[in-house]
């Protein structure tokens, strides 16, 4: 699945680090889902969904 | 507040791990006094060693609940590199475990099937699934 959060992460100034931390997650997994190697569960989606301020398809894309 | 959440899931991830490897170290110990204790420390007295594998059986559940409480503090991903080297780990015990079994029961290996050597191959399979999860997902 693809997705944006590379590019909204900078426009908010976050380094995966801080991002990992507002979301409760290991930075591992901010890049891995950044990365498009690992698919987030719906509830973390919704988190980053509202920490973005995007809805979940502005965010992430199917690739089908 | 979002700070002092962020910091603890952080922490409550690290105290997990390090409450994990305590209760793994003490099984190890009293394990180590199972197994050399009734030789070496106290001439084979019975109650002695009943209750040195008391011991170990109880910090050994002592074990399973840290663990399970280190697993709910892991995030998504890295419950994912759990579990899928938890399943090469029980997938490799139950075929290698019942192959060797078999070499030990028809006589083809000289040697008795020690239960210990499972657990080195089932430690060791966790392990290396555990490396190749954090390399596939870096």
């Amino acid at each position: 699945m693809k997705n944006r959060i590379k590019v909204l992460r900078a426009e908010m100034d976050l380094t995966q680090a801080q991002l990992a931390a507002k979301l409760e997650v290991s930075r591992q997994t901010v890049n891995a889902i950044e990365k498009g190697k690992f698919d987030p569960s719906l509830p973390l989606a919704f988190k980053l969904s509202h920490l973005f301020g995007k809805t979940i398809e502005e965010i992430f894309q199917n690739e089908i | 507040m979002m700070k002092q959440t962020d910091k603890n899931w952080c922490d409550n991830t690290r105290k997990n791990t390090v409450n994990l490897a305590y209760w793994t170290g003490a099984w190890v110990l009293t394990m180590a006094l199972v197994s050399f204790g009734p030789k070496f420390l106290w001439n084979e007295n019975i109650p002695l060693t009943i209750i040195a594998i008391l011991v170990n059986l109880a910090i050994g559940i002592g074990v399973i609940f840290a663990n399970k409480r280190h697993l709910n503090s892991l995030d998504e991903l890295q419950r994912k590199i759990q579990l899928e080297a938890m399943s090469l780990a029980l997938g490799v015990a139950v075929i290698f475990g019942l192959s060797y079994s078999m070499l030990d029961v028809t006589n083809l290996i000289s040697y008795d099937a020690e239960i210990s050597h499972l657990v080195i191959l089932i430690g060791l399979t966790y392990l290396a699934g555990t490396i190749i999860g954090n390399m596939r997902y870096r």
